[in-house]
């Protein structure tokens, strides 16, 4: 049987909440569920009983530029999903909470701090024979004033990270293996997360996101386990200036949740404009091991 | 420019003409009579060469062969959750069997974009273009080198 979140040692187990919290906090006024998937027909299907759906893509992104909304746009979100700057959010979704992890960051660019995930997501709630509705509540719109959007915190923009690169701070690659090596770039087909050039910003550290998930039910590791991976196999430090990245950001505030919150790591940045704009800028510097070999076969 | 199976172009202008709520619903009714493999054709474990490539949801593709030369196509998602998944495979399925395979084999895979919409992440793309391109590489070894009645390019 898993440890209680309460057990496994977290820093800040308090933004951590279990499918059986969720449960008792259904009816809770001053709560709001919220349920932010990849796949667009999930929420649509089934969700956790008077949940909100917050769209990744919709909900979340300047409608014209590559930025998310700003503070008008973040209050009529807000409002129409009921909450008051009071209220708590519970976030979950699917492929083990990657896009509610997502919104929890913007959701703390607006420093909305009353924000939790549940852990292990909506795979947990399923397996475990919960209820489900398809039934869309309507909640009267929510009073909520937001302060300006705030990045210097959270964000990571490209000229910081070409900043990062000098002094050789930690960066954390959060992609998978081949993206990493410069083996896999991007469908060809696909028209919004390409890249031009493969591999990986110099000296980052490769550790996928999902390191942190126990596979068996999506919840995430205990401490202990965590430091494992972040502290002692790849020297990461809880007082490091960290810059986290993937391809457009939202597996990077996975990790940049698991440091800053499960792990108490004091500057952790996400970089979303990540691969996609970095594989594309203009000579900045890339690592590609996977061309330096074929460099090397063909010397 | 190639144009697409008619049944398929039909299908695409009915979910282009419907606003979002409405086309997400039709996608989850027409998951939700998703066929699966029937048993005749494959049974589990089902073969490693039948599964898409990328498809978190692990769906797997099959191609029955026909005498006039054309294929009905075949689908099994093994996660229940796969809701795209199996709203894609019934689509397909019912679209593009019986049709001639230099159509199918045609079809462009970023098709799954008038299905699902431009939002869709590059992650969960890959699976659903990946159903499209098994389905695509069917029809292309028909027209390279038919298969048997009885064989299911397995």
């Amino acid at each position: 049987m898993s440890k209680s979140i309460e057990e496994r040692g977290y820093s800040d187990a308090d933004v951590l909440v279990s499918a059986d919290w969720v449960q008792e906090h259904l009816k809770d006024p001053g709560v709001r569920i919220a349920e932010s998937n990849e796949d667009p027909l999930l929420y649509s299907s089934n969700h956790i009983p008077g949940a909100v759906e917050i769209d990744w893509t919709r909900d979340l992104n300047d409608p014209v530029r590559r930025d998310y909304l700003d503070r008008r746009g973040f209050e009529n979100l807000m409002r129409r999903i009921g909450v008051s700057r009071d209220m708590t959010i519970v976030l979950y979704g699917d492929k083990n909470n990657w896009w509610a992890t997502y919104a929890f960051w913007v959701l703390q660019l607006f420093g909305h701090v009353r924000a939790k995930v549940m852990d292990g997501g909506r795979g947990k709630w399923i397996d475990e024979k919960r209820t489900l509705t398809r039934e869309v509540p309507k909640y009267q719109p929510g009073q909520y004033q937001a302060p300006e959007r705030d990045d210097a915190r959270f964000r990571a923009f490209r000229d910081q990270v070409l900043q990062h690169l000098e002094p050789k701070l930690p960066l954390v690659d959060v992609r998978s293996p081949e993206e990493y090596r410069g083996e896999r770039l991007h469908m060809p087909e696909y028209p919004n997360e390409g890249a031009l050039r493969g591999g990986h910003i110099p000296g980052a550290l490769s550790i996928p996101w999902g390191r942190a998930i126990n596979q068996e039910d999506g919840t995430f590791k205990d401490a202990a386990e965590l430091r494992k991976i972040y502290v002692e196999e790849n020297k990461l430090r809880p007082s490091d200036d960290v810059i986290a990245y993937c391809r457009i950001g939202e597996r990077s505030s996975h990790t940049w949740f698991v440091l800053t919150y499960l792990l108490g790591f004091n500057k952790v940045r996400n970089y979303d404009g990540s691969w996609t704009e970095w594989g594309n800028l203009v000579q900045v510097p890339i690592e590609n091991p996977s061309a330096e070999r074929r460099d090397a076969a063909v010397a | 420019m190639q144009l697409l199976p008619e049944r398929l172009e039909t299908w695409l202008a009915t979910m282009e003409s419907l606003d979002r709520p409405d086309r997400i619903q039709m996608l989850i009714d027409v998951a939700g009579r998703f066929p699966s493999v029937p048993p005749r054709i494959a049974q589990r474990p089902y073969p490693a060469e039948r599964r898409v490539p990328g498809c978190e949801s692990e769906a797997y593709v099959w191609a029955e062969p026909k005498p006039d030369g054309t294929l009905t196509y075949y689908f099994a998602v093994e996660n229940p959750q796969g809701i795209s998944a199996m709203a894609l495979a019934a689509i397909l399925g019912n679209t593009l069997s019986g049709v001639p395979p230099e159509k199918v084999a045609a079809i462009p895979a970023d098709v799954v974009f008038r299905i699902f919409g431009r939002e869709l992440s590059m992650g969960k793309s890959l699976g659903l273009m990946g159903m499209v391109n098994m389905v695509r590489a069917a029809a292309r070894q028909q027209l390279q080198a038919p298969l048997e009645e009885t064989n299911y390019g397995e």
